[in-house]
């Protein structure tokens, strides 16, 4: 069996992907798998809502890197979910014992190893189970710095939790990793595709519209009561960087899988120019969080006028990224 | 962002974990750096953890006074709200905020407690009462 090499990644379905993939002899940075499998985005869904504040995302649906990686690398990946605890804690037990490093969906609530502060109802967390002791598993959970042990239970209640996004037991392996991959040709077709749906996405809740959108519903906060107003600022901010993001909303991973793409077309100055303006527009995600914070923390009133524009010139700046990239493919 | 720019400010609501972020090093090359946290990520973490912890002494306070069932308490105390509650038991809202009132509580059949404490992750003893030391 090889030894596997737990690495601390930014974000966890991303990072449980370039991991395993590595593991498997295929290297492939958590840049590089966020960018593959299309994984930018935003939306901003009034009408779902979670713990009372409507969803706000940067990112693309949970299992979509998963299935994008199967798809745009053509890698043979076995996805199982289950009918019943029992089978799906059983057909683990036999991964493992087969020596396979297995990637599993869970609640983030009931896992026991993060602190007590970051246990809220999240079920798309995704880390590697890398071996069974005993009744513990030993769990590589890219967003931490290392290797942990979780119990038998709190790994079970983890993998059955229910409601949205119920993982149902989900796990996945790959089967084969094809010889040769042609990472140019993936990285092209990605990077025009995200360029088009970025700029021109039909629905007005994702994409830069899902932007500009959010914008307006912040002054709209206006006529509304001061608590609700900063709830719902912060929980902007929260999906923005407390939940593993790499910081900005992912912003600065995509530069950084921008400046690694620059590198394999030979030092292609279309993306490292694309990679730079991410990484300001990154920057500027940052200011912005840090002005929502300041005004949650302040007695004054908050200029919602301020906190809106900056957003709506983010997406102005962000726009310029995906028009600098679309030259390129 | 810099390396040098990655915050470092070792929040609270972290435990001792560290968490990697994407930023340019000297040469300009991105790539992750451990954080100890970010003050604007402990501002609103504090501040939903806050409002969670609001809502969970209102509750308890409703279930001394003898207005609200247990349940009422719990649903809180696990971190969630009726909308989450109905999604992952299945129930109806209604039927929950039904369960909510201390006499249909008390005539609530075994299966449909144990349905609740599946959810909550607690015994069936358990979610009769609150808990002692909120006594």
């Amino acid at each position: 069996m090889k030894e596997f090499k737990h690495s601390h990644h930014a974000h966890c379905e991303s990072g449980v992907m370039s991991s395993m993939l590595s593991h498997h002899g295929f290297k492939i940075s958590e840049p590089m798998v966020f960018g593959l499998s299309n994984a930018l985005n935003f939306a901003y869904i009034p009408f779902v809502k979670i713990g009372g504040m409507p969803l706000v995302a940067y990112r693309s649906l949970p299992k979509s890197i998963i299935k994008n990686i199967k798809k745009n690398l053509k890698i043979d990946i076995k996805m199982e979910t289950f009918s019943s605890q029992e089978k799906g804690e059983n057909r683990l037990d036999q991964l493992l014992n087969e020596g396979e490093i297995v990637g599993v969906q869970g609640s983030i609530y009931w896992l026991d190893y993060f602190p007590d502060e970051l246990r809220f109802h999240f079920n798309a967390h995704n880390f590697l189970v890398i071996g069974k002791e005993k009744d513990e598993y030993l769990i590589s959970d890219p967003v931490l710095e290392n290797v942990v042990k979780c119990s038998r239970k709190s790994l079970r209640k983890s993998r059955f939790a229910k409601g949205m996004m119920a993982p149902k037991g989900f796990l996945y392996y790959p089967v084969s990793i094809p010889q040769n991959i042609d990472l140019k040709v993936i990285i092209r077709k990605n990077i025009k595709k995200l360029s088009r749906t970025m700029l021109k996405t039909p629905v007005p809740i994702a994409g830069l519209r899902g932007i500009r959108y959010l914008a307006r519903s912040i002054l709209k906060l206006r006529s509304r009561d001061k608590k609700y107003a900063k709830l719902f600022l912060g929980n902007i901010v929260r999906m923005q960087e407390e939940i593993g993001t790499g910081g900005a909303g992912f912003r600065f991973m995509y530069a950084s899988f921008l400046q690694e793409a620059s590198e394999l077309f030979e030092d292609n100055k279309i993306l490292n120019e694309a990679s730079q303006m991410m990484l300001e527009v990154g920057d500027e995600y940052r200011e912005f969080a840090l002005v929502i914070a300041k005004s949650i923390k302040s007695k004054k009133e908050i200029d919602f006028e301020k906190i809106s524009n900056m957003l709506t010139q983010i997406a102005n700046n962000e726009a310029k990224v995906y028009k600098k990239l679309l030259e390129f493919s | 962002m810099d390396v040098n720019n990655v915050p470092q400010d070792n929040i609270s609501t972290y435990g001792k974990a560290k968490k990697a972020i994407y930023a340019k090093d000297i040469n300009g090359k991105l790539q992750t750096t451990c954080s100890t946290g970010w003050n604007v990520e402990e501002t609103v973490t504090t501040q939903a953890l806050q409002e969670l912890d609001e809502q969970m002494q209102k509750a308890l306070e409703e279930v001394k006074s003898g207005t609200k069932s247990p349940l009422y308490y719990y649903m809180y105390e696990k971190r969630m709200d009726l909308l989450l509650l109905s999604q992952v038991t299945g129930f109806f809202k209604w039927r929950i905020k039904r369960d909510f009132n201390p006499e249909v509580f008390a005539k609530m059949k075994t299966s449909r407690l144990l349905a609740y404490c599946d959810v909550f992750g607690i015994e069936l003893d358990e979610i009769k009462r609150l808990p002692i030391e909120r006594v």
